[in-house]
């Protein structure tokens, strides 16, 4: 009786110290948070603290200045020329779920490094397990789009942001419930008022600031020296012979890939209409349809990057393709083949009928894969200002995954 | 009759000049070759012929039963790649600058790129400054010869039939001469000028196809002397809304025999061309600023010349960057005869509202303004009510669309490539003073001060130094400028 009551004391000191130990530790973490001063790998850090993109592609042009052509073009213009505070500041958001209703969810729920920024998910999943519509979409080169979401429905990644944040299927904040919790951690308005120091002393964190931090570090995400840009920069030995074959299918005009996924991003930003099936069960999605109320794009999606391609199954909008074989051969399959009875599509004019063989899709899958890149991968933060951690992510994973057993 | 015999007197008496050449000048093909060619032809002395290699390298020889890909593996730019007659079947792609293709013609024996309908296209080239020239192309799946990207480009005297979708179809590229082609039995445009900037397309005849002679969201293009016959349309110029690059204009479409494109449209279900009317001479969809002079137009059955905005010619996705209206075109003199024998039944109704049953030589449907013509009495049309009489009275002061000279790429210094390379590839595994997968810009100044070299040669071919960090991967992709370019930057960082 007595060893048992002393047994109890000692654990409850113990907790107690562990407590104890666990609130000092995080305060002390708390007050460690710096913000980085130098740039993230690829950007030069100019005189005024700003980072410029500096890449390879810079030693080329391009045609009217979109950023479209073959193997030596320039790049499309990009939102970089943050600085170096922003973007880790930005960094620190991203990963921090402090950002949803619930604490629950971070942006990196959707978009994990580790799964090329996109989530493995057929449809993602936002707070309280609500599945969504579409699939995350990679972040890779995203500072690089003027069109953003699957419906190209913003126009900058500042707006896009708005999105995922106060959607109440996504990470169900609000603005000035969001605002409220970054403005009442110490940390965050340190930081903040770090990061953007034109700022007056007493100011408090605004929602232009968070959107442009979380732009600024996603504007950093780039992958641009993958072993097809070996190539492309004239380095032949980079790619395999059957790399090779693949990417002369891929821009060949039989499959055609390449008048669309246009390098050097491989994508030519346009929506497209492609006729693809919708998971089983699930309603045509319409999407640009909505966005620009014309019915000539109902089922209309931006045509999505292929960098980092291979990280990001599941692929289409609805992640109807479980591999990047199946999603090849999908064109191969007839035009407007998956198309529901009854509805009107304006398919893309370069949906046709290939005729691939087997062998083909085989090599232009091989190629696809040389555009893996991700080498400038950042660094996930052990810690964040809000002390939250992540819960979203398996148990949404896991939820998801019994669904669609 | 005359132009087509006339033609092919040009094309002889070319390869004859070719093929004497190799007697006459046995060691400087790679500089003669290209230059007495264009002289042959009127106004060749005003234009920037032979506009394309200026480096002279040395000359590679494929003969019969050997490979041009592997002459072009071989090449670098400046190198001439002479073909022998023979057949070759292979995808012939260019990854690299300054490359000339030339097939050698000896007694009409041409040297031939057969698809046999497996392969996808004969020549896909990225590179700039390339030449192909004196090739028979034929049966392909997709294209005869297809651009992306590169610029200065001139693909001529090649004589293309079946090859697919597309004879040629150069694609964003800037500075391009097409001349002097023969293609037949394409089933979408057999040249297609997709994207480009600054293109003569000229000499060429084109028979037998969907379309003809297609410019597409391109800009200053001369399409002039070409004969083009028996498709289903003759020469169109386009705007077509959802392609990355969204305007038409400058384009000149003169001196063309547009002879009967009364074939019947084959081109694939879903494809743009296969809504065309056959028996369309000229179409104009939403381009501006096309200027139409003195082609001979006849014979064909729908519509000598047709205008339109994207709303009455396409059954596309709309664009909202992409504007639909055809602004500014201007129909100077044109010989037009015996067009609209048999209209479609659209172009009927809309005949049968002025009391006529033929259709027009010159059809005017949908939006656009500030269009003229002149001597509008001339022909029979429709939908011109509002074109007012042009002012100008010929083009004859623009003798071609070519740059003066070729477009050169932007010049980089070494310090600036050493820079790209540094914070492209570097800058991902080295910071300046702290550890990150490999060690600091600093310590590696401080081993290698003063010698650039060395970081050079260890990129190129690094050995594991220190146990503590991971085994550098070889950088061997850079050329051997750019290592000492980019190690001479590495020492010069201070942050």
């Amino acid at each position: 009786m007595r060893r048992t009551l002393l047994f109890i004391v000692i654990a409850i000191v113990l907790f107690g110290a562990f407590k104890f130990y666990q609130t000092y530790s995080m305060q002390t973490r708390r007050s460690s948070f710096q913000l980085c001063d130098h740039c993230p790998p690829g950007f030069e850090q100019t005189a005024d603290n700003r980072c410029k993109l500096s890449s390879m592609y810079q030693q080329f042009s391009s045609l009217k200045g979109k950023g479209v052509g073959g193997l030596q073009t320039a790049l499309p213009e990009m939102h970089d020329g943050f600085s170096p505070q922003q973007i880790d500041l930005g960094r620190y958001l991203f990963f921090d779920p402090v950002l949803s209703a619930d604490n629950s969810l971070s942006c990196a729920g959707c978009h994990k490094p580790e799964m090329g920024f996109a989530d493995g998910l057929a449809h993602s999943v936002g707070i309280n397990h609500r599945q969504l519509k579409r699939s995350a979409p990679t972040l890779w080169n995203v500072g690089f789009l003027n069109s953003f979401f699957w419906d190209a429905r913003a126009s900058s990644m500042e707006e896009q942001m708005s999105g995922p944040l106060f959607s109440p299927s996504e990470m169900g904040s609000t603005p000035e419930k969001l605002l409220a919790k970054l403005n009442n951690i110490d940390e965050y308005r340190q930081l903040f008022s770090t990061a953007f120091p034109g700022r007056k002393k007493d100011d408090t964190i605004s929602m232009l600031e968070v959107c442009r931090s979380l732009a600024a570090f996603e504007s950093s995400l780039v992958s641009l020296n993958s072993r097809y840009d070996h190539y492309a920069m004239g380095y032949h030995e980079a790619l395999s012979a059957q790399e090779i074959e693949g990417l002369n299918i891929f821009r060949s005009f039989v499959a055609r890939c390449a008048e669309c996924h246009t390098p050097p991003l491989f994508t030519n930003q346009q929506i497209a209409v492609l006729g693809t099936p919708e998971p089983e069960g699930l309603p045509l999605d319409i999407g640009a349809e909505k966005t620009f109320r014309d019915s000539t794009m109902r089922a209309g999606f931006k045509v999505p990057t292929l960098r980092n391609i291979d990280k990001t199954a599941p692929y289409m909008h609805s992640g109807v393709f479980a591999t990047l074989r199946e999603a090849v051969d999908f064109y191969n399959k007839g035009r407007g083949h998956a198309v529901p009875k009854g509805e009107k599509l304006y398919l893309h004019w370069h949906i046709w009928d290939p005729k691939l063989t087997d062998y083909e899709i085989d090599r232009v899958v091989d190629f696809l894969k040389t555009l893996d890149d991700e080498t400038f991968t950042p660094q996930v933060p052990a810690h964040v200002p809000s002390g939250l951690k992540e819960t979203h992510t398996l148990s949404a994973y896991n939820q998801n995954k019994n669904k669609t057993e | 009759m005359k132009t087509l015999l006339k033609l092919l007197l040009a094309v002889c008496i070319f390869a004859a000049g070719i093929f004497t050449s190799r007697f006459l000048w046995p060691e400087k093909v790679a500089s003669t070759a290209q230059a007495p060619v264009a002289k042959l032809f009127q106004g060749a002395t005003k234009r920037s012929s032979g506009m394309n290699n200026t480096k002279e390298g040395k000359v590679i020889e494929v003969r019969n039963g050997e490979s041009i890909q592997q002459a072009v593996t071989k090449a670098a730019p400046g190198d001439l790649i002479r073909v022998y007659p023979g057949t070759y079947k292979e995808t012939v792609y260019i990854d690299k600058d300054g490359i000339t293709i030339q097939g050698v013609i000896i007694k009409d024996e041409w040297p031939t790129l057969e698809g046999d309908k497996k392969l996808n296209d004969a020549f896909l080239y990225s590179g700039n400054n390339f030449t192909v020239e004196n090739f028979r192309i034929q049966n392909f799946k997709g294209n005869g010869i297809m651009g992306q990207g590169g610029n200065n480009y001139v693909l001529r005297n090649n004589w293309i039939i079946n090859a697919g979708v597309y004879g040629i179809f150069p694609e964003f590229g800037t500075n391009g001469l097409i001349e002097h082609n023969i293609l037949t039995g394409i089933e979408d445009a057999a040249i297609y000028v997709g994207m480009c900037d600054n293109i003569d397309v000229r000499h060429n005849q084109v028979y037998g196809n969907v379309a003809g002679i297609e410019i597409e969201n391109s800009r200053h293009a001369l399409v002039e002397d070409n004969y083009t016959y028996d498709n289903a349309g003759g020469i169109l110029a386009f705007i077509t809304p959802g392609l990355p690059v969204k305007t038409a204009y400058d384009i000149i479409i003169r001196n063309n025999y547009v002879l009967n494109n009364n074939h019947v449209n084959f081109g694939a279900a879903g494809s743009i061309v296969s809504q065309l009317p056959a028996g369309s001479g000229v179409i104009v969809m939403a381009a501006d600023d096309v200027i139409i002079e003195n082609n001979f137009i006849s014979g064909n059955n729908n519509s000598g010349i047709t205008i339109t905005d994207h709303k009455y010619g396409a059954n596309l996705s709309n664009d909202p960057e992409s504007d639909p209206n055809p602004d500014r075109i201007q129909i100077l003199d044109n010989f037009m005869t015996d067009n609209g024998n048999k209209p479609i039944d659209r172009v009927k109704a809309l005949m049968a509202t002025q009391m006529s049953t033929k259709g027009p030589d010159i059809l005017a449907v949908g939006g656009g303004s500030g269009s003229c013509i002149r001597d509008k009495n001339r022909y029979r049309s429709f939908g011109l009510d509002n074109y007012s009489q042009c002012m100008m009275a010929s083009t004859d002061s623009i003798i071609s669309y070519l740059l003066a000279k070729p477009l050169e790429s932007p010049v980089v210094s070494g310090e600036m490539k050493g820079k790209m390379a540094f914070y492209g590839v570097c800058s991902g595994c080295h910071a300046f003073s702290v550890r990150m997968v490999g060690p600091p810009t600093i310590t590696i100044q401080a081993l290698y001060k003063d010698n650039p070299q060395g970081i050079a040669d260890y990129i190129n071919k690094p050995t594991h130094k220190r146990a503590d960090y991971p085994e550098m991967p070889p950088q061997n992709y850079l050329t051997p400028e750019t290592r000492v370019a980019v190690a001479k930057f590495m020492l010069s960082v201070t942050k």
